[in-house]
């Protein structure tokens, strides 16, 4: 981590569930600016949750997300099952093109300079040549690929990526990381939930490794230790409807 | 029968077969881009849900004032916005999902509908609600038809990238703008809104046909949002045109007639569009190359 930056995101005894069943259990942490951080931790942890809670989707039910200043306005959130209908009549360019939304908005149109952006986009995933095939004809990785195109045009400086390797060859995942590494290069804050910790190793500088409630948070090295993952392997993911209410002192 | 009499004297002679083409004209314009967006957000069978729900305040309107334009078109605009408005608030408060809330408000709908109408009723106002008067358009009815495919023209231009991005990745549009809720029930508003004028033509059961039946049949056609949305309209407007003449000559109700010309052209492109069913079927051609 890089100390002498400011915290950009703060989870303060945060909680965050379903049905007041918490799925992240008083979590507190800061997120340095810059910081490249791979959010780990068994299925069930409560990674997707985290990210949820952070691009606004879902309301914390206890402790505070203290959000940049910029707001949500400068937060790209990709999830992790798309809702995208991919039979829909839209064609690659246009679906890539509305990550111009908050230069464009609902009704302004591309400008040619606006129109080389979203093609360059495309080259930097390597989908040049595809930008009038319809959605519905891509493969899953080209797929994943237009999808970070669309958030190279989003261009915010903090970026939440839900598991986005899954299911994706390992050619893809290494243009995908690269691309990663750049917008790292280039001072955005990213969380990415990922499950292959060589990948995190070799690439992420920061961890947060999660199983419901913190395990540990920091340098990789620190955070993935035997002690740390067998502590988060031991996550129970039953919920309990008759579990007594928490009193977990709400300013810890 | 000359060329001329089979196509041209029905409309040349008649006034009241003129105006019903122009009301067919400005259902195609209006009406069916609405059907195409139904269709492409897999809600046909919803069209289908609130035309019978705006059958109680027609009726309404129809047992206060009798068979009056202004008081059936009202009626049904604001029972079609209740449904649309009090299913939207229960989808969000209850764990009942959208089709399922949107069912009980209709069915209930329709219900108290039939009930109003047969308190006063002759069975021929009851088909006259049911099935519409193409043929009978005066000119009030077709001036708000028109009305409302022109609201509709502008309204669809307005909403077109959010409904669009509504349509088919809601959560990026969720995650971008605070437009989401703007294009869905605007977008519903201009269900309703159609659905009513649709009903003046063709009546509350058959409004939806002329809606869903071409944009089923463009979409089998079309690989772009523009070009489903034009066929779309061509066959529209074109299945009215045959519709009438059909009607005209062998003496058959317009309002079935038109729909079900939608429904010749929609099977006609099930069998040779290169969306249909024979595509699939044909003799393998060469592969290309890449």
């Amino acid at each position: 981590m890089q100390p002498d930056l400011p915290p950009l995101l703060r989870f303060d005894n945060l909680t965050l569930g379903y049905e007041r069943h918490p799925a992240i259990h008083h979590l507190s942490a800061a997120i340095p600016a810059g910081a490249l951080v791979a959010v780990i931790g068994p299925n069930g942890a409560g990674k997707s949750t985290l990210l949820k809670g952070v691009a606004g989707e879902l309301r914390p039910i206890g402790g505070h997300i203290h959000l940049p200043e910029f707001g949500r306005k400068g937060i790209a959130y990709m999830p992790q099952r798309s809702e995208m209908d991919h039979s829909f009549p839209v064609s690659v360019f246009d679906m890539v093109a509305m990550g111009l939304w908050h230069e464009l908005g609902p009704f302004s149109g591309l400008s040619r300079a606006q129109r080389d952006r979203v093609g360059h986009a495309l080259e930097a995933v390597s989908l040049a040549g595809f930008e009038r095939r319809p959605i519905g004809s891509l493969s899953g990785g080209q797929l994943q690929r237009a999808r970070f195109a669309r958030l190279i045009l989003q261009d915010a400086p903090v970026i939440l990526l839900d598991e986005p390797f899954a299911a994706i060859d390992t050619r893809t995942v290494d243009d995908l990381m690269h691309l990663m590494l750049h917008w790292h290069g280039e001072g955005r804050t990213i969380l990415t939930v990922v499950h292959d910790y060589n990948q995190v190793r070799q690439h992420f500088p920061t961890s947060l490794l999660l199983a419901r409630e913190l395990v540990a948070f920091g340098p990789t090295a620190a955070v993935l230790t035997d002690a740390h993952l067998a502590r988060a392997r031991h996550l129970s993911e039953a919920f309990d409807d008759n579990a007594p209410e928490c009193h977990v002192e709400e300013a810890a | 029968m000359s060329l001329y009499e089979l196509l041209l004297a029905p409309f040349a002679d008649f006034g009241f077969m003129r105006r019903a083409l122009v009301g067919c004209l400005a259902l195609a314009l209006g009406a069916t881009p609405v059907g195409v967006f139904l269709l492409l957000r897999r809600m046909s069978l919803m069209g289908d849900a609130m035309s019978h729900a705006i059958l109680p305040g027609a009726a309404l309107g129809y047992l206060a004032f009798g068979l009056s334009l202004g008081a059936m078109t009202i009626g049904g605009i604001i029972a079609g916005l209740v449904v649309v408005f009090a299913a939207g608030i229960v989808t969000r408060a209850s764990i009942l999902k959208e089709d399922a809330s949107l069912a009980a408000f209709y069915l209930l709908s329709l219900a108290a509908g039939v009930m109003i109408v047969s308190l006063r009723g002759r069975n021929l106002d009851l088909l006259h609600v049911l099935f519409g008067s193409v043929l009978a358009l005066d000119d009030a009815s077709l001036i708000l038809i028109s009305a409302i495919s022109s609201v509709t023209v502008l309204g669809l231009a307005l909403l077109f990238r959010p409904l669009v991005l509504e349509c088919f990745d809601p959560s990026f549009l969720r995650a971008v703008s605070r437009l989401s809720p703007v294009a869905h029930y605007g977008f519903l508003m201009l269900v309703v809104l159609n659905l009513v004028s649709g009903f003046h033509a063709l009546g509350t059961l058959m409004a939806v046909g002329i809606m869903i039946l071409p944009s089923a049949a463009a979409r089998l056609w079309a690989r772009s949002l523009p070009a489903t949305l034009l066929v779309a309209v061509l066959i529209a407007f074109g299945s009215g045109l045959i519709g009438l003449l059909v009607s005209f000559h062998i003496d058959v109700p317009a309002g079935p007639a038109i729909v079900l010309m939608c429904g010749v052209a929609y099977f006609a492109s099930l069998l040779a569009a290169p969306g249909g069913v024979l595509a699939g079927r044909l003799p393998v051609r060469r592969h290309l190359e890449s």
